[in-house]
């Protein structure tokens, strides 16, 4: 039994009891862990509100047989203020906290990369700096990327042939050449796959010059990709309001609540 | 494992809120140790309470009848709906005695984790009685968590077209709290909403 310190992003809340929660946090050093926020749904909590989601937090936590207990948490950066404040990040931002919960499957289990890539994300959806549903794609194929299964947008996902390539098959790994097609390959646009490949890059100035219809049939191409992965039904993806109002001008906190 | 009746007692306590296995034990050789006339009264009211008790047509608050007392007071002000998430806070808020208008109970808040979305929430049925003209402000009194806030801020996107005055409840510090210990969105928030003295 010994008290120890991280760097964490709160994933997910849950009730226990009459005034604690169960905190589920993806850890800089430890991957994910389940705690225990004792007294947080008090008004006069001393944890308060830095255990919501989407909060970036150095937190102290006393490990316990059962589940780890929260002794002490500080703000790094409130993240949460930002997201909130617009509805269609606050959906986007949810879908990313499922989907790193999802792709961490065991508990303690380190996933540097993924802690990474998810502050990254919020970071940028709580800053508007860009469409909040182009920032949670790109944030999906990355994740996707980093837990080992990269899609490929140009060259053939099966033989490696330079593409690129009409169809797109999920099974497979992205693009396939004529010859590789499986049946049933989807045949999307040429500008959703370049919409594609500059969100799995960080290619912005490509992505934002993708129109509606490309960013349409590229979300659903990377919603079927991330569950044919995980194999089961993300629910906050399905609840990700899309609509676009964060225009490059309205940067920011966004409007006060 | 206990036999038959008493099992099934604890099995059936069990699966209420906040009850453990032990608890929910405590309880059920408590109940076997009462005066059957005290067990007759909880299992009365338990029985009333499923008979009973159904949700207002207008605001959705538990009621006995189709409208709730606040419903049909007339004394309470149409002009100004509360809206909040569950039943529980139109009785936190009763008991301020600072609100004399009426509410409308959401059933929840948004919370895409949990599979709830805006169609889950009495939301039409909020838009349906700010159609009337009645309405002039709708203080969103939603909880000031995370997917509290979600909600209001999906709630003044919907109804700031009806052009009625849409107002938040204020949230900062706690009344007997220590600043020092205030995180800092909730100091954030008490800076946003500071007021004026006026001595």
């Amino acid at each position: 039994m010994r008290l120890y310190r991280d760097e964490a992003v709160v994933l997910r809340t849950q009730k226990l009891g009459e005034s604690d929660r169960i905190i589920t946090l993806l850890t800089r050093d430890r991957g994910r862990i389940r705690a225990v926020a004792r007294g947080v749904r008090r008004p006069g909590s001393r944890l308060g509100a830095r255990v919501e989601p989407f909060m970036l937090v150095d937190i102290q936590l006393y490990e316990r047989r059962t589940l780890d207990l929260i002794t002490q948490v500080e703000t790094i950066s409130p993240y949460a203020r930002g997201i909130v404040a617009d509805y269609g990040r606050y959906t986007a931002g949810t879908a990313m906290l499922e989907t790193a919960e999802r792709l961490t499957q065991a508990e303690e289990e380190p996933s540097l990369q993924l802690f990474l890539l998810l502050v990254g994300a919020l970071r940028s959806l709580a800053a508007g700096e860009y469409p909040s549903g182009l920032v949670l794609d790109a944030f999906l194929l990355r994740s996707l990327s980093v837990s080992g299964w990269a899609p490929s947008f140009t060259d053939c996902a099966r033989c490696g042939e330079p593409g690129p390539h009409r169809a797109f098959s999920l099974a497979s790994g992205g693009s396939v050449c004529p010859g590789c097609r499986p049946p049933g390959s989807a045949a999307p646009g040429p500008q959703t796959l370049v919409l594609l490949g500059a969100l799995l890059s960080g290619d912005w100035p490509t992505a934002l010059t993708c129109d509606q219809r490309a960013r349409r049939e590229g979300s659903g191409l990377t919603a079927a990709y991330l569950q044919w992965h995980v194999e089961r039904q993300l629910r906050s993806l399905r609840l990700v309001d899309r609509e676009d109002r964060t225009s490059p001008q309205e940067t920011g906190q966004g409007m006060p609540v | 494992m206990f036999e038959g009746v008493v099992q099934d007692l604890i099995d059936e306590l069990g699966r209420l809120p906040g009850i453990g296995p032990k608890s929910a034990q405590r309880i059920a050789f408590h109940l076997v140790q009462s005066d059957p006339v005290d067990v007759q009264r909880l299992i009365t009211a338990m029985q009333e309470v499923t008979r009973k008790v159904r949700f207002c047509e207008v605001c959705g608050n538990v009621s006995e009848e189709e409208r709730c007392r606040i419903c049909r007071d007339p004394r309470r002000d149409p002009s100004i709906l509360c809206v909040v998430e569950e039943p529980k806070d139109v009785v936190a808020i009763e008991k301020t005695r600072e609100f004399r208008g009426r509410y409308h109970v959401l059933g929840g808040a948004i919370s895409p984790i949990e599979g709830i979305g805006p169609d889950d929430l009495r939301i039409k049925e909020l838009v349906g009685r700010l159609s009337s003209d009645e309405v002039t402000e709708v203080i969103i009194a939603t909880d000031p968590n995370l997917e509290g806030e979600a909600t209001a801020t999906y709630l003044a996107r919907w109804l700031k077209p009806m052009g009625v005055r849409i107002t938040r409840l204020a949230s900062g510090l706690p009344v007997g709290g220590d600043l020092e210990y205030a995180d800092e969105l909730t100091l954030g928030r008490a800076f946003e909403g500071r007021r004026l003295l006026d001595v």
